[in-house]
C-alpha cells in the first residue's frame, strides 16, 4: 500500500475523533474555567483556577483517588489473570463447549446498573442475601459486605461483569495460536507451564495490553456500580473521582467545578496510561 | 380543471382535516411510584375528557429524574411539559421563575389542599406546583411483639421510650430486629430521617447567618442516639437502607418499629405484599426535647415549566391529576385504601376512605404537625423541615450523609462525623457566597 | 496409571473445572431470571425460595405499563447503528494501521484512546446543550453518533490486535502474486480476520446495548432505549425486585440470544497454523 491510501484510510477514524476530542473537550476546559451553576443563571465571569482548586481541596478528594486506583488496579489483575485462566481452560474443545463460552461472556451483557442492583440485593444483603443464606448454611456469621468491605464489594461485583470481556477477547485470540508449535512443544515434552510461558503468553501478549488499557479507561471512570450499592460511602470508602464528578455535576448542578473535575480526570487517566505504557505498551507493536 | 380544482380542494380538505386530528403531545415527567404509575393508568380517561391531547410519559428513578429535570429546566431544553417535582425544588424553582405560577378556578377548590403542602410548594405566595400526594413520617410498630413484650406505644413516644421498646422486641438469634431505621447516605435518604430526628433533639442545619450547626450538642446527642440505637437493635446491613431495603424487611416481618414515610403504611398493611399486613400498628415520631419538626413533610407534586409551548394542555392535566375528581376515580377503579393521601382535606373527611385505611388518623395528624416554615427548636433562615430548600442542600445533604452513614459503620467517631460533616458544610456554603 | 490415563483424567478435570466456573460466572444472571417469575413477597423471602409457583405477573405488567417494543426498537437501532458507523470508520483505519505501521501508530491508537478518558458526567452538559441547540435531544440519531464516537477507539484497538494476527507471510506471498490492495481486504484479510471482526462488532453492540447514561440523559419519550426502560422501573417507594428482574430479563434477553447466535463466528476464521 502507497502512503497516500494509508494516509486516506486511517483520515476518517483520526478526524472524526479530533472533533469529538476538540469539541466538548474544549467546552469543557472553558467551563472549567468560568463560574457555571445551572441553579446560579446570573452568577457568571472568568474566575480562573478556582474551581480546580475547590474540587482538589475536597476533603473527599485524596480518598477519592486512591480508591480510584484500588478500583482500577485490582479489576485489571482480576479480569486478566481469571480471564487468562479461564480461556485456557476452555481452550480445547469438549462437549458443550459452547454453552460454556455464553454463560462465561454473559455477565458482560447485563447491563451495569442491574448487575448492581442484583448483587447488592440478592447475592450481598446480609439477610436475604445468597451469601447470607451459605453463611448461615455453613453456621458462620454473615459478612455485611457493602458496609464492612465497600470497596471490595465494589470490586467484585466490576469484575464479574469485565472478566468475561477478557475471556472473549483471549478466548478469539487464543483461536489463532499455532497449534502445530504446541504440539511440537508437548512432543519435546514440554510441560503446561513452559508452554504458557513460552508460547501462549508470549502470544497474547498483544491481546493483554489491549484489554488492560481498555478496561483500565473503563474502571477509571465506574459510575454506576458505586452510585446503586454503597453511594460511595460509608464516608468516602468506595468514593472515586467519577463519584466525585458526579456530586457535583448531577447534585451541586456546579457545571464549572464538574468541569475542572472531568479535566482533572483525562489528566489522571492520561498518568496511568503512561504507566500503563511502560509496563505493558511495547507489546502493542509487534 | 374543474377535476384539478375539486382534487386541489379535496387536497387542502384533507390536510386541514390532518391538523385537526393531530393531538397536541404532552411529555411529562414522573417517578416510578406506584401512585405514579396508577396515574399512568388513568390517563386514557383523560385523553378521553380532552380529545386532541395525548400524553407521553417518561418514568425514573428519582435521583435520575431530578437531575434530568434540572438540566432540562436550567438550559431551557424543552423536553417536558409537566414536571413531577419535589417539596424541595418547588419553591426554588419558583423563586427563580422557573415554573408557571397556578391559578385555580373554583371548582378546584385550591382551599381544600393541606395548608401545609400548599406552603411547601409556594414561593411568595405564589403556588408553582400542585400536590399530587403528600407524606409525613410516623412510627409503624408490630403490635403482637409490642405486646409480647409487655410494652405499649402512646401516641407521642419519647425517643427514650422507643428505645427501651426497641431492645424488648429484639431477638438476634430469631432474626427479630427491634428497629430499623435508614442508613444509606443520601439527602433524601438517611438525612431525611435523620434532620427530623434532630430536629427533635433541638439541631438545626443553619444558623441565621447561615453557618451550619452540624458540630452542635443538639446534633451530637441525636447522632450518638441514632448510632447506638441503631447498632444494638437494628439489622446487620442498615448502612446500605434505605426506604425499600426496609419495606423488604418490615413485610418480611423482621423489623419491631420502623420510623419513616407514612405512605408505607399502604404497604405493610397490605395483605398482598405483607407478611405481617393484620398487626402493624402506628403512632406519632418520636420527640426528644421538641416535637417541632419531629416528622417531616414531602409532597410529590405536578408543576408546569415556564416557557412551555403546550402551556394550556399542561396545566389541563395537572388540574386533572391534582383534582378532588381523579382520587375519585383512582377509588373507583382500585377502592378508597388505594387513592392518592396527605394533598386534601376532603380526602380524610370521606367516610369510605376513612373506613378503609387503617392509618389515616395517624397520617393526617403527622402530615398537620408538620410546618416547613417552623421546624426547629431555634429560629433558622431556611424553609423545609427534613431538608432546606435552598440550591446547595443536595450536595451538602449527600456529603453529611455519607459522614453518618460511616459513623453508623463504625469507621469512625460520631463526634469525627459532625465535624468532617460541617467541614463540608461549611466549604459549600462559603463557596456558595453566603458569609 | 498410564500416562494416556492421566493426560484423560486431567482433561476431565479441565472440563469439570470450566463448567463450575461457567456456573459460578452464570448464577447471578439465572437468580435474576428465576426471581422475575416470583412475586414481590416470593422475591424478598428470607430464605430465598428455590422452588416456588412461578407467575408471569410481571411480564404482563410491563406490557401494560410501557410499549416494551418502541424501546427494544430504539436499542436496536441505536446500537445497531453507532455499531455499523463506527465499524465502517474504524476498519478502513485499523486495516491500515496494522499492515503499514508508521512510528506514530502506537501514539495515535493510545491518542484515540484518550479520547474515552472524559468521564461522561464531565461532559454532559456540552452534549447535552450541543444537542440542543442541532435540535437532537430525545432522537436516535444523536444516540447513534454519540455511540459511534465512544466505542471508536476500543473498535480501533480490538480491531488493531485481531489484524495483526494475520501473518504477514500471507500478505507478502499473495502481494508477490500482484493481488490488488481491494482484492487483499476482501478475499484474504476479511476472511480470516471475520472471527476477530464478529467479536469486535458484538462487543461494540453489547457496550452500546447497556449503555445507560447517555440514553437516558439525552432521550424522553421517544427515543429511549431499553436502559431508559429498566431505569423506569427502579422505584424510591415500593417493592420493586422481581419487576426489575422481569425488566432486566427483558432488555438482556436480545443481547444474549444475539451473542448465543454469534459465538460460533466468534471462534472461527482465525485458524492461522494450518495456512502457514
Amino acid at each position: 500500500m502507497n502512503r497516500t491510501l494509508v494516509r486516506l484510510l486511517q483520515a476518517p477514524s483520526i478526524i472524526v475523533l479530533l472533533m469529538w476530542m476538540i469539541v466538548p473537550l474544549s467546552m469543557t476546559i472553558y467551563f472549567s474555567l468560568i463560574r457555571y451553576n445551572l441553579l446560579y443563571p446570573e452568577r457568571t465571569g472568568f474566575v480562573g483556577l478556582s474551581n480546580y482548586e475547590f474540587f482538589v481541596t475536597d476533603a473527599a478528594f485524596p480518598p477519592a483517588v486512591l480508591n480510584t486506583l484500588v478500583l482500577v488496579g485490582s479489576v485489571l489483575c482480576i479480569s486478566v489473570v481469571l480471564g487468562l485462566a479461564i480461556a485456557i481452560l476452555i481452550d480445547r474443545p469438549f462437549r458443550g463447549r459452547g454453552i460454556v463460552r455464553v454463560m462465561l461472556i454473559s455477565p458482560f451483557f447485563i447491563m451495569p446498573t442491574v448487575n448492581a442492583l442484583v448483587w447488592k440485593n440478592m447475592m450481598m444483603n446480609p439477610i436475604y442475601g445468597l451469601f447470607a443464606v451459605i453463611a448461615h448454611a455453613v453456621g458462620a456469621e454473615p459478612i455485611d459486605w457493602l458496609t464492612v468491605y465497600p470497596l471490595l464489594s465494589v470490586i467484585i461485583i466490576v469484575s464479574w461483569q469485565w472478566t468475561p470481556f477478557a475471556i472473549l477477547i483471549f478466548m478469539t485470540s487464543l483461536q489463532s495460536q499455532d497449534q502445530e508449535q504446541k504440539e511440537a512443544a508437548t512432543l519435546d515434552g514440554a510441560g503446561f507451564w513452559a508452554q504458557f510461558w513460552n508460547l501462549t503468553l508470549p502470544h497474547l501478549a498483544r491481546p493483554i495490553a489491549i484489554v488492560l488499557m481498555i478496561q483500565m479507561i473503563f474502571h477509571l471512570s465506574i459510575f454506576a456500580e458505586i452510585f446503586v450499592t454503597t453511594s460511595g460511602g460509608p464516608g468516602t470508602a468506595s468514593t472515586n473521582i467519577a463519584y466525585l464528578i458526579y456530586a457535583q455535576a448531577l447534585l451541586q448542578f456546579d457545571v464549572g467545578v464538574a468541569s475542572a473535575g472531568g479535566v482533572f480526570a483525562v489528566i489522571l487517566a492520561n498518568i496511568v496510561a503512561i504507566f500503563l505504557i511502560r509496563a505493558v505498551g511495547k507489546n502493542l507493536m509487534v | 380543471m374543474k377535476y384539478l380544482r375539486t382534487t386541489a380542494m379535496g387536497m387542502i380538505l384533507s390536510l386541514s382535516a390532518i391538523s385537526f386530528t393531530v393531538a397536541d403531545e404532552i411529555t411529562i415527567a414522573t417517578v416510578n411510584n406506584g401512585h405514579m404509575i396508577e396515574m399512568q393508568k388513568l390517563t386514557p380517561k383523560f385523553e378521553e375528557a380532552n380529545p386532541g391531547i395525548t400524553v407521553k410519559w417518561v418514568t425514573l428513578d428519582e435521583g435520575t429524574l431530578r437531575s434530568r429535570v434540572t438540566t432540562d429546566i436550567t438550559t431551557k431544553g424543552g423536553q417536558f411539559d409537566v414536571m413531577t417535582i419535589g417539596m424541595y425544588e418547588a419553591p426554588i424553582w419558583g423563586s427563580r421563575g422557573w415554573l408557571e405560577a397556578l391559578e385555580f378556578g373554583a371548582e378546584y377548590d385550591v382551599d381544600d389542599i393541606l395548608p401545609a403542602m400548599r406552603g411547601g410548594l409556594s414561593h411568595d405566595g405564589n403556588l408553582y406546583a400542585a400536590p399530587f400526594y403528600g407524606e409525613s413520617s410516623m412510627i409503624m410498630y408490630r403490635k403482637d411483639l409490642l405486646d409480647a413484650a409487655g410494652m405499649t406505644m402512646p401516641d407521642n413516644p419519647s425517643w427514650g421510650h422507643v428505645k427501651d421498646a426497641a431492645a424488648a422486641m429484639t431477638d438476634r438469634d430469631a432474626g427479630q430486629y427491634g428497629i430499623c431505621l435508614r442508613g444509606k447516605p443520601g439527602w433524601g435518604d438517611n438525612m431525611a430521617f435523620l434532620t427530623t430526628m434532630a430536629n427533635s433533639f433541638g439541631g438545626k442545619w443553619f444558623n441565621e447567618d447561615w453557618t451550619p450547626d452540624l458540630d452542635s450538642p443538639a446534633w451530637n446527642h441525636a447522632v450518638n442516639f441514632y448510632v447506638d440505637m441503631l447498632t444494638a437493635y437494628g439489622p446487620p446491613g442498615s448502612a446500605g437502607n434505605s426506604f425499600n431495603e426496609i419495606l423488604a424487611l418490615t413485610n418480611e416481618g423482621k423489623c419491631g418499629m420502623w420510623i419513616d414515610a407514612t405512605i408505607a403504611a399502604s404497604f405493610v398493611t397490605n395483605p398482598s405484599q405483607s407478611k405481617v399486613a393484620d398487626k402493624m400498628a402506628f403512632a406519632q415520631s418520636p420527640q426528644a426535647v421538641t416535637t417541632r419538626g419531629a416528622n417531616w413533610l414531602w409532597a410529590w407534586a405536578l408543576a408546569v415549566p415556564s416557557g412551555t409551548q403546550k402551556k394550556a394542555d399542561a396545566m389541563k392535566f395537572m388540574e386533572w391529576a391534582t383534582s378532588k375528581e381523579y382520587i375519585e376515580l383512582v377509588a373507583e377503579t382500585n377502592g378508597w385504601a388505594a387513592v392518592p393521601t396527605g394533598t386534601r382535606q376532603s380526602t380524610y373527611d370521606n367516610p369510605k376512605f376513612k373506613e378503609a385505611a387503617t392509618f389515616d388518623e395517624a397520617e393526617l395528624k403527622a402530615i398537620l404537625s408538620a410546618d416547613p416554615s417552623n421546624s426547629t427548636q431555634d429560629k433558622t433562615p431556611y424553609i423545609g423541615v427534613q431538608f432546606a430548600a435552598i440550591p446547595e442542600f443536595q450536595a451538602i445533604g449527600t456529603a453529611v450523609g455519607q459522614q453518618m452513614t460511616a459513623a453508623l459503620a463504625g469507621d469512625i467517631s460520631v463526634e469525627e462525623a459532625l465535624e468532617n460533616a460541617q467541614a463540608a458544610a461549611d466549604r459549600e456554603m462559603r463557596k456558595a457566597g453566603y458569609y | 496409571m498410564t500416562d494416556k490415563q492421566i493426560l484423560e483424567w486431567k482433561n476431565r478435570f479441565a472440563v469439570a473445572g470450566a463448567w463450575l466456573v461457567a456456573i459460578l460466572f452464570f448464577f447471578p444472571i439465572f437468580w435474576m431470571v428465576l426471581t422475575s417469575f416470583k412475586t414481590e413477597l416470593q422475591a424478598i423471602a428470607i430464605p430465598p425460595l428455590l422452588v416456588f409457583e412461578p407467575t408471569l405477573d410481571n411480564y404482563t405488567l410491563i406490557q401494560e405499563r410501557t410499549d416494551y417494543t418502541q424501546y427494544a426498537w430504539s436499542s436496536v437501532v441505536t446500537s445497531l447503528g453507532g455499531t455499523a458507523l463506527a465499524m465502517l470508520i474504524a476498519i478502513p483505519s485499523a486495516y491500515a494501521m496494522a499492515f503499514s505501521p508508521t512510528r506514530r501508530t502506537k501514539d495515535i491508537l493510545l491518542w484515540m484512546l484518550s479520547t474515552k478518558m472524559l468521564p461522561a458526567v464531565g461532559v454532559l452538559l456540552p452534549i447535552y446543550l450541543l444537542s440542543q441547540k442541532l435540535g437532537l435531544l430525545d432522537t436516535k440519531i444523536v444516540l447513534v453518533v454519540i455511540y459511534a464516537l465512544i466505542n471508536l477507539p476500543i473498535i480501533m484497538m480490538i480491531l488493531f490486535n485481531y489484524f495483526r494476527e494475520i501473518p504477514k507471510e500471507i500478505l507478502e506471498a499473495s502481494r508477490m502474486d500482484g493481488t490488488s490492495t481491494w482484492n487483499e481486504i476482501t478475499q484474504i484479510v476479511m476472511p480470516l480476520a471475520w472471527g476477530g471482526i464478529a467479536s469486535t462488532a458484538l462487543l461494540s453492540v453489547v457496550l452500546c446495548w447497556n449503555e445507560a447514561f447517555w440514553a437516558i440523559n439525552l432521550t424522553s419519550s421517544e427515543a429511549g432505549t431499553l436502559a431508559a426502560l429498566v431505569a423506569s422501573f427502579s422505584s424510591p417507594e415500593g417493592l420493586f425486585w422481581s419487576k426489575l428482574s422481569a425488566v432486566a430479563t427483558l432488555a438482556c434477553a436480545p443481547i444474549v440470544v444475539f451473542g448465543w447466535l454469534c459465538q460460533k463466528q466468534l471462534v472461527q476464521g482465525l485458524t492461522f497454523g494450518a495456512v502457514k
